[in-house]
């Protein structure tokens, strides 16, 4: 046996999934990332199957093969299914599976989370979907306007279907959103400083911190139209004080970034492929990377353009109307970035490329239509017309899915190591293309002509007939070019040739894990040198499964990759990695029952699961530091670098700082919707006297300020080496944080809040829950890191956890008196509205 | 030859016929039939034309891009052209293009707002949405009247529009833009017909199972005609 054979057997015993039916145990991104695309693949289809159906009953005047009703589900799950099932997940999906082979590392840092995303996508996925066929799909569109939403005029459980089961899907893009910032930050490989990264990984970073930014708003809209729906308080309603308008509000604050989320990773999947194919590196680095992080920040600030016919001041709609022209610069910068890749390169024709083309041709379009739209007066006539379904169809297929399936042909010889065909490839392409511009071209004036979008027919003399059948030829057109390339990838599996390494000749690390690629990626982890490793050092492809580079003990038995500094690359830390887990998958089982107690409003059970699922969430936590399973003192230590229990800084604390990031957003957008509501809302109403009792929470804050205090204290001593006393010291924490806690919980239940007569005290009811929820989970975690202090796991040797808690407290004790000030004191200081 | 030169002139006529009816029908926002569509209109075609000439100029740019004859390029020599097309067509362009935009977008943008006429009178029309009609009724007198709204003509109508359920849109494409129709606020919408007939409209904003037949009339009446039909129709409601 070889040397670099024998390294893979004894690589591939630590990193394999478990056999048969262990591999639902699995943690590893190869696997979690290749379930996610198939998954969304399929769902990608079933949305397909929703849109036919659609173009079924538009195709000819004064049809009836759907009734109303079902109509409205089907657009309705159309839009969910691909937005929220498709788009989503299956680019976190390639996220999860591409990025830390092209960072140079063996797996993401919390392969645990990835995992339980999945989980929580694929049984959300499925309740969203069984509501299909029930029969009683959500039927409200697929940005769930209320008061067609709410319980008065959508008295079945479609809309509770969808706002549960969305909220749990999100569950999996937040956190992989959290997990791949932190794994870009810190797992890099040695010497990729940022500004070596590859591209790709530029568009990821930004795309997951848009994603840690932008759901929180619609988890917040989904929680509270779920609560006035299940329990009768008033936030949307007009008549007790709130507001439909803030739910249009929340739902676009995300559903703006969102539209941004989905085009940047397609975006730089072209960004990718572009320089492979025209030999040339993607010279404008610098320029795209401003241009994407450009994107970003202004994409928060255009939501209100999907709301010009609201009725908003027009100051306001004069700024988001500049404010989402503005976009076109950033992405005016990466087209000409790309046409100036090509001219300055030499192309070479192929599948990918080809998509590519047709990407620019589509997005370009789609892009232009978006400059019109923003234009307030023109959006007046076109908003909710067939004009803006054109655009967002040229935006987001052109923007999304013919970069995708480019990706899907440059990426598939490294999934399973063979080549898909040319031909059907071509025929694939060119019917999708013709299909697509068939189907939407003409769209943009069915629109102008007046047709408004969700209509389930429309008459004869309207003027739309000859547009409609049209577009519905077109979509059976892109029906068949899917087919084809459906047809392809089934048959590469068995018929394509072999790949062999690198058979782009592409530059990205990921091309040096061999293709199909192993459980481990890298059986050493090298050092690189510049931004196109493979280009520069293509020796790589035979040193690095030789175990000429860093990090290849693997006697231990546990899986490990490197921690490096998050700007230059510098080794910090050796990782370690949790194996295979069912945890992951029993967690989401018990808050899939959870989600569907919630649906059908059996709150006991629901109140059980979810002390379950906290107890499965907490017992995650546990085999970590010095426990036996771990990594327990007295093992041998590895030689580049201590291993991460061992140190201060590790990529707890930075998960920990972006999930507090996510958590802030949702904060802020409650304290939005308060602000608003105060603001705007016709009939707010506020009491004539606060129905809380400030001196009681002023008292509760205290306790909660000494508990925090103590715990810094006690995390200083802990990090200048001094651990005596250390577990009674996180035990006075925990007793004054329960304190805190109990009095908290008896200003919540003990004061007269009126929650279904007033939105006022509604909102109150909330904001007390969220500080209870976060109190709660910090008073647990530190008795339980209490009692790891007892059992050895965590020490003056094993500092790690202690500090990645220390964030939380803090966190928590800043939203306890930011909610004092601005929910109890600022309403004083205004005097009544 | 004479023949030929009428067949082509037919040919083009019929063409252009073809092309204008094609923009024309019942809901065309491009066949205006009053001041707030007709400005938008030509900002449509304005930026439809200038949208199409960027848009070919990018295709043919890639297209040669891809075609031309490649010499062999430094690296230093790539960056400058990149640096080069990138300010360009990345910066320049975009903003000279949002420039021009707003500059003639923001002024037809505030001409269509429903603010004091500066001379003559306007008159008011309450709307009210419901699931799935719309309410009618003229402020002053007892009229009232279900998804037929009959109007004088070239006098600015500010329409005063509510919901009494969900969220409606109020759209009559060859007059004007939409408003919505929201509960608990009143949203105001200037129309004005330049012509004596009748101009459909419909519910934009979807509002539940009857969305696609919430549909309306306006009708526009000459001065004399519209007093004749308010006296009468005052009339019957008075009986």
């Amino acid at each position: 046996m070889t040397e670099p054979d024998n390294l893979h057997q004894r690589f591939d015993k630590v990193w394999r999934n478990l056999p048969g039916w262990g591999a639902l145990a699995a943690v590893n991104h190869t696997s979690v990332g290749r379930r996610f695309m198939v998954t969304g693949g399929i769902f990608f289809l079933i949305g397909g199957l929703l849109a036919m159906l659609i173009r079924t009953q538009l195709a000819l005047p004064d049809q009836d093969t759907l009734s109303p009703g079902l109509y409205s589900q089907m657009f309705t799950m159309h839009g969910t299914v691909m937005m929220f099932l498709f788009a989503i997940p299956i680019l976190e999906g390639a996220a999860i599976y591409l990025i830390p082979k092209m960072i140079g590392a063996r797996d993401l840092i919390f392969p645990r989370l990835s995992a339980l995303g999945y989980y929580c996508y694929l049984f959300g996925g499925i309740i969203v979907l069984s509501s299909l066929l029930l029969g009683i799909a959500p039927d409200a569109g697929w940005f769930m306007y209320t008061p067609l939403s709410n319980a008065e005029f959508s008295p079945g459980p479609g809309s509770d279907f969808w706002l549960l089961g969305i909220t749990f899907v999100e569950i999996s893009a937040v956190s992989a959103g959290i997990e791949l910032t932190v794994a870009i930050l810190r797992s890099r490989t040695q010497g990729m400083t940022l500004s070596k990264m590859p591209i790709f990984c530029w568009y990821i970073l930004v795309t997951a911190l848009m994603i840690v930014f932008g759901f929180p708003p619609l988890i917040l809209a989904s929680i509270l139209l779920e609560l006035e729906r299940a329990a009768g308080m008033p936030f949307f309603d007009v008549a007790a004080g709130g507001d439909p308008i803030l739910w249009q509000h929340l739902f676009w604050l995300f559903g703006h970034p969102e539209v941004y989320i989905i085009f940047l990773p397609a975006a730089g999947m072209v960004s990718t492929i572009l320089p492979v194919f025209t030999g040339r590196p993607l010279v404008g680095y610098r320029w795209i990377v401003m241009a994407v992080i450009l994107t970003g920040f202004i994409s928060f600030g255009l939501w209100a353009h999907h709301m010009f016919t609201v009725g908003i001041p027009q100051m306001a709609q004069a700024f988001f109307s500049m404010a989402s022209m503005m976009v076109a610069i950033p992405t005016a910068i990466q087209i000409f970035a790309w046409l100036a890749t090509i001219w300055t390169g030499r192309v070479v024709y192929s599948l990918p490329m080809l998509w590519i083309f047709g990407f620019l041709f589509i997005f370009v379009i789609g892009g232009l239509t978006g400059v019109m739209l923003a234009m307030v007066p023109f959006n007046w006539q076109v908003h909710d017309s067939h004009f803006v379904v054109a655009h967002l169809h040229y935006v987001l297929v052109g923007g999304m899915l013919f970069p995708l399936i480019g990706g899907l042909y440059y990426w598939l010889p490294h999934f399973s190591g063979r080549m898909p065909s040319e031909r059907l490839g071509r025929w694939g392409f060119w019917l999708t293309f013709i299909g697509f511009n068939a189907t939407f071209f003409l769209m943009h004036l069915t629109g102008l002509l007046g047709m408004p979008r969700r209509f389930y027919t429309y008459g004869e003399g309207a003027g739309w007939d000859w547009l409609n059948l049209l577009s519905s030829v077109g979509s059976f057109v892109i029906a068949t070019g899917v087919a084809m390339i459906i047809i392809d990838v089934v048959l590469h599996f068995r018929f394509g040739r072999k790949a062999g390494s690198n058979p782009w000749n592409a530059d990205t690390l990921e091309w040096a894990t061999g293709t199909p690629p192993p459980m481990y990626n890298f059986a050493s982890l090298p050092e690189i040198k510049s931004r196109h490793p493979l280009w520069n050092q293509p020796e790589l492809l035979e040193s690095i499964p030789a175990g000429e580079h860093g990090l290849t003990q693997i006697e231990h038995g546990r899986r490990e990759t490197f921690g490096t500094d998050a700007i230059t690359g510098k080794l910090k830390e050796v990782m370690l990695l949790p194996t295979n887990s069912w945890l992951p998958l029993i967690t989401a089982a018990v808050l899939a029952v959870l989600c569907v107690s919630l649906l059908v409003r059996s709150y006991t059970v629901a109140m059980v699961a979810a002390a379950v699922a906290a107890v499965f969430l907490f017992r995650w936590s546990w085999e970590n530091g010095g426990h036996p399973k771990a990594a327990p003192l007295g093992d041998k230590e590895p030689e580049e670098a201590p291993l991460q229990s061992r140190t201060t800084d590790g990529s707890g604390l930075w998960g920990m700082v972006i999930t507090l990031l996510a958590d802030g957003a949702l904060y802020l957008a409650l304290l939005f919707g308060w602000l608003y509501l105060w603001t705007v809302a016709p009939n707010w109403a506020v009491p004539d006297e606060s129905p809380i009792s400030l001196p009681m929470m002023a008292l509760s804050g205290l306790l909660l300020t000494g508990a925090t205090w103590w715990y810094s204290g006690a995390v200083k001593k802990l990090k200048a080496g001094n651990d005596s006393g250390l577990e009674s010291r996180f035990w006075v924490a925990t007793g004054t944080g329960a304190a805190h806690l109990a009095l908290l919980a008896w200003i919540t239940f003990a004061s007269p809040l009126a929650t279904t007569e007033y939105t006022h005290d509604a909102v109150l009811f909330v904001m007390l829950m969220f500080l209870i929820f976060h109190s709660s989970i910090t008073v647990i975690a530190t008795g339980l890191q209490a009692l790891r202090v007892r059992f050895g796991y965590v020490s003056k040797k094993l500092p790690y956890e202690p500090v990645v808690l220390r964030p939380m407290w803090i966190f928590t004790l800043a939203i306890f008196w930011c909610s004092v000030a601005s929910f109890l004191l600022l309403p004083i200081a205004w005097g009544p509205a | 030859m004479a023949t030929m030169k009428k067949t082509l002139a037919a040919a083009t006529v019929a063409a252009s016929l073809m092309l204008l009816s094609g923009c024309s029908g019942p809901y065309s926002s491009l066949d205006p039939a009053g001041p707030a569509a007709g400005s938008v209109a030509a900002l449509t075609w304005a930026m439809l034309i200038g949208a199409l000439t960027i848009f070919i100029g990018l295709i043919l740019l890639c297209w040669y891009a891809v075609r031309r004859n490649n010499e062999e390029l430094s690296d230093a020599e790539a960056q400058r052209i990149q640096n080069r097309w990138i300010l360009a067509g990345g910066i320049a362009l975009p903003v000279v293009t949002i420039t021009a935009l707003l500059t003639f977008g923001i002024p037809i943008g505030h001409s269509l707002l429903p603010l004091p006429l500066q001379q003559g009178e306007g008159m008011r029309i309450d709307i009210k949405a419901r699931q799935w009609f719309w309410e009618v009724s003229y402020p002053d007198t007892d009229i009232q009247a279900i998804n037929e709204i009959h109007i004088p003509v070239d006098t600015p109508v500010d329409f005063h529009i509510s919901s009494a359920d969900v969220i409606h849109s109020f759209w009559s494409p060859r007059l004007g833009g939409k408003i919505d129709a929201i509960p608990g606020r009143t949203n105001v919408l200037r129309l004005e017909a330049n012509q004596v007939g009748e101009y459909s409209g419909q519910c934009a904003e979807f509002c539940g199972g009857g969305h696609a037949v919430m549909g309306f009339t306006i009708i526009a009446l000459s001065a004399e005609d519209f007093e004749a039909w308010l006296q009468q129709e005052g009339a019957e409601t008075n009986d």
